[in-house]
This record gives C-alpha cells, sequence and structure tokens, in this order.
C-alpha cells in the first residue's frame, strides 16, 4: 500500500493510528460484489474511492458503517470490530459517523430544520432554543440563509439538499463522514462549492473522510489519499478489486491502462466488452 | 473472466425429462423462497416485538399515526358500515319472509355485523387506506435510502417507523370496528324498519334475543388481532420494497393482498378459538342462534 503522503490540502495533524480497517471483506448479494477487500483509514485521512458505476464502492462504504452485513470478513473501527456489535451498541457508535447520501435522503415529510435537527432531537435531551441555534449555524456553513428552515425538501434544488444533507451528517460532530457521490447530478459550480465544504470540513474539525464517487476534479481537489476499485466481473483471475492505491500525483502517472482509462475519461475497449457481455 | 469449465461426460437432460426437472426445480425454488420470505417475515415481527416491550417510541411519532389510522378513517368505515348493514337487509329479508320469519332480520343482521362483518369489513378498509399507504411510504423512504439514513444518524428505523404505526392499528382498529359496527346496526335498522316495514319492536326484541355481549367482544377482540397483521405486514412490504416506481407500487399492492389473506386465515381461527371458549364457559350456548 503506498504511504500516507498529504499535500493536497493543509493539514492540521498527521495521520493515527488506523481509525477504520477492513479485513478480507466480501460482500454478496445475488452475486458477490466485494471480494477480499483489505482497506486501512488512518484518523484524519480524506480517502477518496474512485471505481466505474457498479464496482462496490457505495457497498463497501455502507459496509463500513454496518448497514450492510458482510458475507466474510470484518471491519475494525477504533480499533472495535463492528461485526459483532448488537443493534443498540452498533446504534449508539453510529452517532460517531457523518453520512451524506447520493441524493441527501432528507425526510420529505420534516422541514429543512426538523431534517438538521433530528439527531439531536433523537439522542440529546437539549433546550429547543439551543438546538435551533446549531441548526442554524450548521446551515451558514454549508452556506444556507435562515430561510430554508421553514422549507420541505421538496422545495430545494439538489445542490442545496446536498448542502443540507453535509449540515445534518456534520451536526453531531462526527469523527468519521462518508460522502456517497457528493457532486454527481450537480453543475460544475456547484460541485466546486461541494467540493470546497468537503475541505472546509476537514479544516474546521479534525475529521477522517471517505469520499465515494466517478469525479476526477473532485479526487484530485479533496483526497489525500485515492483508491480505485475495479468491478469483480473485470478482475483477472485472482486480482484484487483494489488497482490503485495512492496519492493524488501518484494517480496521474500510474500507467495501469484501466487506471489511465478512467483518468482520462477514455471509453478504450469498454464499448466492445460491453456488447460482448451482451452476445 | 473464466468460463465454467464443461464437462463433456454429462448428458443434459432432453424432453420429458428436461421438462420434469425444470418442473420440480422451480416448485423447489418457490417451496425455499417461501419459507425464506417467512421466516425474514418471522425475525422482523421478533424485532418489532422486541423494541415495542423495550423502548417505546418518542410521542412525537406516535401522534401523527394515529391520527392517519383512526381520524382518517373514520368517515369511509361508517359509511361503508352503513350500507353493508342495508345490504345484508335486503339480501336476507326475501329469503326470510319465504320462511315468516323476517321479524328476526334484527338478530340476524345485527349478529353478522358484530361478529363477522363488522370487524372484517373494518380491517379490510384499513388494509385498503392505510396499510397501501405505509407500505408505499415506507417503501418510498427504503428507495429513496431514507431508511438508511435514519440507521446511519443511530436511530433504530423499526423503533421509530414500524412500531408507532402497530400502535396505532392495535389501538385504533376496536374503534373502528365499533364505528362499522354501530353504523351497520343503525343502516339495516333503517333498511328493515324504514323500507321493508318490519315492526320495530320485534326487530330489536330479535336482536336482544340473539346478540349477546360476548358477541360484540369476539368482534373486538378479533379486530386486534386485524390490526396488528395489517400494521406488520405493511410495514414488512414496505422495508422490503424493490427499487423504483414498479417497487413501490408492487410493496403497496402486495400490502393490501397479503393483509386481506390475513384477515380472512386469522378470522377463521379466531372464529373457531371463540367459539370454543364460549362452549367452554357456557355449555349450552344459549345466546348463540
Amino acid at each position: 500500500m503506498t504511504e500516507f503522503a498529504p499535500n493536497t490540502i493543509e493539514q492540521f495533524f498527521e495521520p493515527q493510528e488506523p481509525l477504520v480497517e477492513v479485513r478480507d471483506l466480501t460482500v454478496a448479494f445475488d452475486e458477490v460484489v466485494l471480494r477480499d477487500i483489505n482497506l486501512t483509514i488512518p484518523a484524519g485521512q480524506t480517502l477518496v474511492l474512485l471505481g466505474e458505476s457498479g464496482c462496490g464502492k457505495t457497498v463497501l462504504m455502507k459496509s463500513i458503517i454496518g448497514l450492510i452485513k458482510p458475507t466474510r470478513g470484518e471491519v475494525f473501527f477504533d480499533s472495535g470490530n463492528i461485526n459483532k456489535l448488537t443493534d443498540a451498541q452498533l446504534s449508539q457508535l453510529r452517532l460517531r459517523f457523518g453520512f451524506v447520501f447520493q441524493n441527501a435522503a432528507l425526510f420529505d415529510s420534516m422541514t429543512i430544520g426538523q431534517n438538521v435537527a433530528f439527531p439531536l432531537m433523537q439522542h440529546h435531551r437539549m433546550k429547543k432554543e439551543d438546538i435551533q441555534e446549531m441548526v442554524l449555524a450548521r446551515l451558514s456553513e454549508v452556506g444556507l440563509p435562515d430561510s430554508v428552515v421553514f422549507k420541505k425538501p421538496a422545495e430545494l434544488s439538489g445542490g442545496m439538499r446536498k448542502r443540507v444533507g453535509l449540515a445534518r451528517a456534520l451536526i453531531m460532530n462526527p469523527e468519521l463522514i462518508m460522502y456517497d457521490e457528493p457532486t454527481t447530478g450537480l453543475d460544475p459550480i456547484m460541485s466546486d462549492v461541494i467540493n470546497e465544504l468537503i475541505i472546509r470540513t476537514r479544516r474546521r474539525n479534525p475529521v477522517t473522510s471517505i469520499v465515494v464517487t466517478h469525479d476526477m476534479a473532485t479526487a484530485r481537489k479533496v483526497a489525500d489519499r485515492i483508491v480505485m476499485m475495479l468491478p469483480l466481473p473485470r478482475t483477472r483471475d485472482g486480482e484484487n478489486q483494489i488497482i490503485f492505491d495512492g496519492t493524488p500525483d501518484e494517480i496521474d502517472s500510474c500507467r495501469d491502462r484501466r487506471v489511465r482509462q478512467f483518468v482520462n475519461g477514455e471509453a478504450g475497449e469498454r464499448l466492445m466488452e460491453l456488447r460482448a457481455a451482451i452476445g | 473472466m473464466s468460463s465454467a469449465p464443461v464437462n463433456p461426460t454429462v448428458d443434459e437432460p432432453r424432453g420429458f425429462t428436461a421438462w420434469f426437472v425444470e418442473l420440480v426445480s422451480n416448485w423447489g425454488r418457490t417451496v425455499i423462497d417461501n419459507i425464506s420470505a417467512l421466516g425474514a417475515f418471522s425475525i422482523f415481527v421478533g424485532r418489532t416485538l422486541k423494541w415495542l416491550f423495550s423502548r417505546l417510541p418518542q410521542r412525537g411519532t406516535i401522534w401523527p399515526n394515529f391520527y392517519t389510522v383512526g381520524v382518517s378513517s373514520l368517515p369511509v368505515v361508517a359509511l361503508t358500515g352503513t350500507f353493508i348493514g342495508m345490504v345484508l337487509a335486503v339480501q336476507s329479508y326475501f329469503q326470510f319472509r319465504q320462511l315468516g320469519l323476517e321479524t328476526r332480520l334484527g338478530g340476524v343482521i345485527n349478529m353478522t355485523l358484530v361478529r363477522e362483518l363488522g370487524p372484517v369489513l373494518a380491517a379490510t378498509m384499513l388494509a385498503g387506506r392505510v396499510g397501501s399507504a405505509m407500505a408505499a411510504e415506507l417503501g418510498t423512504m427504503r428507495v429513496t435510502e431514507q431508511i438508511d439514513a435514519l440507521s446511519a444518524m443511530g436511530s433504530n428505523p423499526i423503533r421509530y417507523l414500524v412500531v408507532p404505526r402497530l400502535l396505532a392499528c392495535f389501538f385504533l382498529i376496536p374503534t373502528l370496528t365499533i364505528m362499522a359496527d354501530f353504523m351497520g346496526v343503525a343502516g339495516g335498522h333503517f333498511y328493515s324498519v324504514n323500507v321493508l316495514d318490519i315492526d320495530i319492536h320485534h326487530y330489536w326484541h330479535n336482536s336482544a334475543k340473539f346478540v349477546s355481549t360476548f358477541d360484540l367482544f369476539a368482534g373486538l377482540i378479533k379486530s386486534v388481532f386485524f390490526g396488528s397483521a395489517i400494521a406488520l405486514v405493511s410495514c414488512y412490504q414496505g422495508f422490503n420494497c424493490t427499487a423504483g416506481a414498479e417497487g413501490v407500487g408492487r410493496a403497496s399492492t402486495a400490502a393490501f393482498v397479503y393483509s386481506f389473506v390475513a384477515i380472512l386465515v386469522l378470522d377463521l381461527f379466531l372464529g373457531i378459538t371463540l367459539d370454543s371458549i364460549y362452549f367452554t364457559i357456557w355449555p349450552d350456548g344459549t345466546s348463540l342462534v
């Protein structure tokens, strides 16, 4: 594994002990999606998971917080095996995570204010005024005005919803924050706004981040380390699904043809492969 | 990707053998799928009961469900109850008249309503109006990752989403059943006395003679089981919804169909059980027709 070499954003602390460790993780639904994945993420690192659609990036991320139970293998968070926790223990542990979903996953029936306040209302006994103050502060951090508090998610644009999702994920001051395709479906300017917010979040809080994306601009901008995965059917016999693990500079100089195709956005022989798969 | 090795010594079955092998294979797969689904449903019910008895949800999640299940369902249950009472009068009158027993219409209508049609009708309306909506709402939450978001924020989706719905159905279906019973009795009375000119004294005298308090309670006890089944089946369908609009539609339809089947199956077994209890307590069965 390439050594962690932060050089893309300002560092406030050096990487410490592994916060997340994935050992021999295999996840299968109708088919095997992930096979024998091993990954270690030090505290404070921003890891970007790259790979084409269907390669299992989101499955890996959801396995890390126990939303998907692995078929085989283990996931450790802060040295504790999360697969051995009871439902109640896992719920308690998840208070240390923040998850920004691809489409924000805001609760339709609630206002924006209620959405952002939800984790606090569920897990803390705080005064309404204090909760309101924290909600407004988080919304302000992601560049949203106070006026959105009483709106419903359906009244907001995609970019605003993603920022609300980020505010909700941050309200509990998580130690590990995960972003599932944070810039997908956004215009280039809004994509860069989200990238800036990811970087600012890291600067403001000592947080470890995992970012799943297809977007090389996002990867280059926010990553300390990039891991690229391949869909299992595309791997060669016995080959690991993780075909690249290194810094943003290293991915640009990587000679693996499949990595180069992804970085440069070239179809290459993929069209032929897809046609062959159809038969 | 490597292709599977071909064993040239094994002949593929052909003709009737192939058809038979496929038939057995499909049948086996269906059996295994159904057993798996039953197991998954049992685990779901077990988890729900565990949360129900270990930690109740917050009041804020309970009241909206009570309103949807109870208050919003009341008008439609009252309306259908009224018409069912009148339809019973219409259908029974000519049969009873041929036997000269038309004055006993009150007993038959009211007994049928409080023991069978009231609870079944209220439960069917609840399954159609609320059960399908629960499955669609939870299904949409599943496909838009809102249920995953709940889990990711350290809240248990069963405690937050299923337990309040179960409590609402459990506590409020008896009130809906009482409303269906009452409106059905009123509708039956109106049609029998005002349209069919049956003597009001005989109508109510026979009602009092044939319908016992136990019948009323039997109906209410059944309704509690029906309500619980509707909530559990509908929430399970919503939680296991497949992706897309088609998946949500399928979950909503399945919620109603399986709830209705559960209502009828429970109705049969509860009817047999309650009759056994009745005859154990009152061996002469004086108040039963």
